[in-house]
């Protein structure tokens, strides 16, 4: 059995919003000197879950294939996947590759993974946290004419097909689909796991293979975006906060009680 | 000009709130172009006077058994029956609500036609100069607002948040109603529903609750959710949570608030040891007055709330509800 699993490098998405910063110029987010870019979390949850693919077909050959398109990618984040279990690491790296639309990226991916492939399972993450799409995945299901299964928080394989419970709006979904089939993780998959010493160790000694746009056969007309970003901008909240305070914690909480009553909030 | 195509959703036989939303999308952006609204499902056969009055110019039947209820949870069916009326109709932009339903189908029907699309979007607009469609959308977990401009080279899909657009849905309005056939183009399944579980709760639910108290990983643990829980009923509210005392597995998914979690709107919302993270604040932009009780000043929850005391919980959340209970 062969799994993909695409993952995206971002900014921390846990940047504290005070030290969220714009270039309105550039229409770029600018990362806080000194904080590393993040694998996308939702793409570590569906690390995770090929991890548990492999552990639960144990006595099968399962081999797990990581692939990237970007660039400026640091090498110690990327490993992450790697140093978790992954048996491969595959990035596109073109500087051209920086700012990518949906529909270039669907391009640039499924032409790696169509280089890479055949896979029996392609996994992602419900969504990348910078531009908070979701879209890239289904692009590639319809790119790789596969059937698709989003929001996963459990997945179990048969021989030709995969159970998957899809988190709905309070409950879930249980869903089969045949092989080779398209699965989006979300973080009700639980914790990705962390790297052990004997896998980081490992990890250290593998080297990430890369693959070039001429590899793939892209073109730079096929990277032209169709949506063109004109303007990024932080909104205002514009909120004034009355603070209540009293003689101590319990005070201050009778108080603010008071006043929400004062308010008519309550 | 072949205008404007809506994806519908219905509710036990009625247009859902979110078309009404997308009709008002599309009357603000394109207030002179033609509207039309397709509906999804096995037997439509009700709909010719129901559906008949919305206010647009033609409503489309599309009907087949996979066509209920997303194709159970598959979406492949929808996908298709789109697709082949998008071909047929040639729309200039389509509308789909960024529901369950139009996550899954909406980017799926733009890469299928070749198109653009675009997620997620909270305003959409023409651009007076360009003529082209720009739309408006939050990034970076709420962090950020974008506005993106179509091409304009091919048809266009816009995934709308819902509750972004008041719905404008008056009746009175008389649609062309007519069916398009779908036969031909649904194949055979690759997917299948297995089994569906879902756990109502009793009481208020999160999304239509008129208060609701959250809270976050300044909890600590599972049990202070019960003094939420008290609170919360005394103000005929629901409880909610962050995404972090969910991933701890203090509370269910199901009570997240959030980019990925529910959208509320309440008139009141009260935080507890949630630091106000923007994919936290994502989910509750709409909510009129938030409260905060956070032990951190600095926390960013301070910068949305109306109301906040800094102090530890533990001592002000017992003052607080005893003191409610007593007014
Ligand atoms: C793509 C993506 C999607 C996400 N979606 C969501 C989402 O839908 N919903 C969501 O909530 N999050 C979401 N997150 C996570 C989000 O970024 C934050 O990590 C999360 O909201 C933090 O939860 P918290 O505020 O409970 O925890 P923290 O940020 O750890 O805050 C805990 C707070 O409790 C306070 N505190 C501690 N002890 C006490 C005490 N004794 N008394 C009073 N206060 C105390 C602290 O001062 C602190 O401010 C998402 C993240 C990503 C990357
Ligand atoms: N540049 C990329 N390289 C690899 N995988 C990606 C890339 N962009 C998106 N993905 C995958 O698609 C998912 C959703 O991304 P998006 O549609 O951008 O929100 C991510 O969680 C990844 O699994």
């Amino acid at each position: 059995m062969r799994i993909a699993v695409c993952v995206k490098q971002v900014p921390d998405p846990e940047t504290p919003p005070s030290q969220f910063k714009i270039d309105e110029a550039a229409l770029a987010v600018v990362s806080p000197p000194g904080v590393p870019p993040v694998v996308n979390g939702f793409d570590l949850n569906a690390v995770e879950a090929a991890l548990r693919v492999r552990e639960t077909l144990a006595g099968q050959e399962v081999e797990i294939t990581v692939l990237s398109v970007g660039t400026g990618f640091v090498m110690d984040v990327m490993k992450r996947p790697l140093s978790m279990g992954a048996d491969r690491l595959v990035l596109v790296d073109d500087p051209s590759l920086a700012a990518l639309d949906a529909v270039a990226t669907v391009k640039v991916l499924a032409a790696a993974i169509r280089h890479t492939g055949p896979f029996d399972i392609v996994m992602c993450g419900r969504q990348a946290s910078d531009w908070d799409q979701a879209t890239v995945p289904l692009g590639l299901a319809e790119a790789l004419d596969l059937p698709c299964v989003t929001l996963a928080r459990s997945v179990q394989v048969q021989d030709s097909s995969v159970t998957v419970e899809r988190v709905i709006v309070d409950g879930h979904q249980v869903i089969e689909a045949q092989l080779p089939a398209l699965i989006t993780f979300s973080n009700e998959l639980g914790e990705p796991r962390y790297p052990n010493l004997r896998g980081i160790m490992a990890a250290s000694r593998k080297t990430p293979e890369t693959l070039t746009l001429e590899d793939l056969e892209i073109t730079a007309s096929d990277l032209e975006p169709a949506l063109k970003l004109t303007r990024l901008f932080v909104p205002e909240s514009g909120q004034e906060c009355e603070f209540i305070e009293g003689e101590d914690d319990a005070d201050a909480g009778r108080r603010l009680a008071v006043r929400l009553r004062e308010a008519k909030l309550i | 000009m072949p205008g404007i195509l809506i994806v519908g959703e219905l509710n036990d036989g009625a247009p859902s709130p979110v078309t009404g939303q997308l009709i008002a999308a599309a009357r603000k952006a394109y207030p002179d172009v033609t509207v039309a609204v397709a509906f999804l499902g096995d037997d439509l056969s009700f709909g010719d006077a129901a559906l008949g009055a919305l206010p647009v110019d033609d409503v489309y039947l599309l009907e087949h058994p996979r066509l209920a209820d997303g194709d159970a949870g598959v979406f492949d069916a929808p996908v298709a029956a789109l697709a082949a009326l998008c071909r047929e109709i040639d729309p200039e932009t389509v509308l789909i609500g960024r529901t369950d339903f139009g996550a899954a189908v909406g980017p799926r029907l733009a890469f299928r036609l070749g198109a653009a699309v675009a997620q997620d979007c909270v305003d959409l607009a023409v651009n007076p100069e360009t003529g082209r469609l720009a739309v408006t959308r939050p990034v970076y977990g709420g962090g950020a607002m974008a506005v993106f401009e179509f091409g304009g080279a091919s048809t266009q899909v816009v995934l709308v948040r819902p509750g972004a657009f008041e719905s404008s849905v008056t009746d009175g309005g008389s649609a062309r109603v007519q069916k398009f056939d779908t036969e031909s183009v649904i194949s055979e399944p690759r997917a299948r529903l297995v089994d569906s579980v879902s756990e109502p709760r009793a009481g208020v639910r999160l999304e239509d609750a008129e208060v609701v108290v959250s809270g976050g990983r300044g909890l600590g643990g599972p049990e202070p959710f019960q003094q939420l829980e008290e609170l919360a009923s005394l103000l005929s509210g629901a409880v909610g949570a962050s995404r972090a005392a969910c991933d701890a597995g203090w509370m269910d998914h199901s009570f997240q608030v959030g980019l990925t979690g529910k959208s509320i709107s309440p008139r009141l919302y009260i935080t507890v040891g949630i630091s106000g993270a923007s994919q936290h604040m994502a989910g509750c932009s709409s909510a009129r007055n938030i409260v905060a009780i956070n032990k951190d000043g600095e926390a960013n929850i301070f910068k949305e709330a109306r109301y906040g005391v800094v102090g530890d919980w533990q001592k002000i959340l017992p003052a607080f509800i005893a003191t409610v209970r007593d007014l």
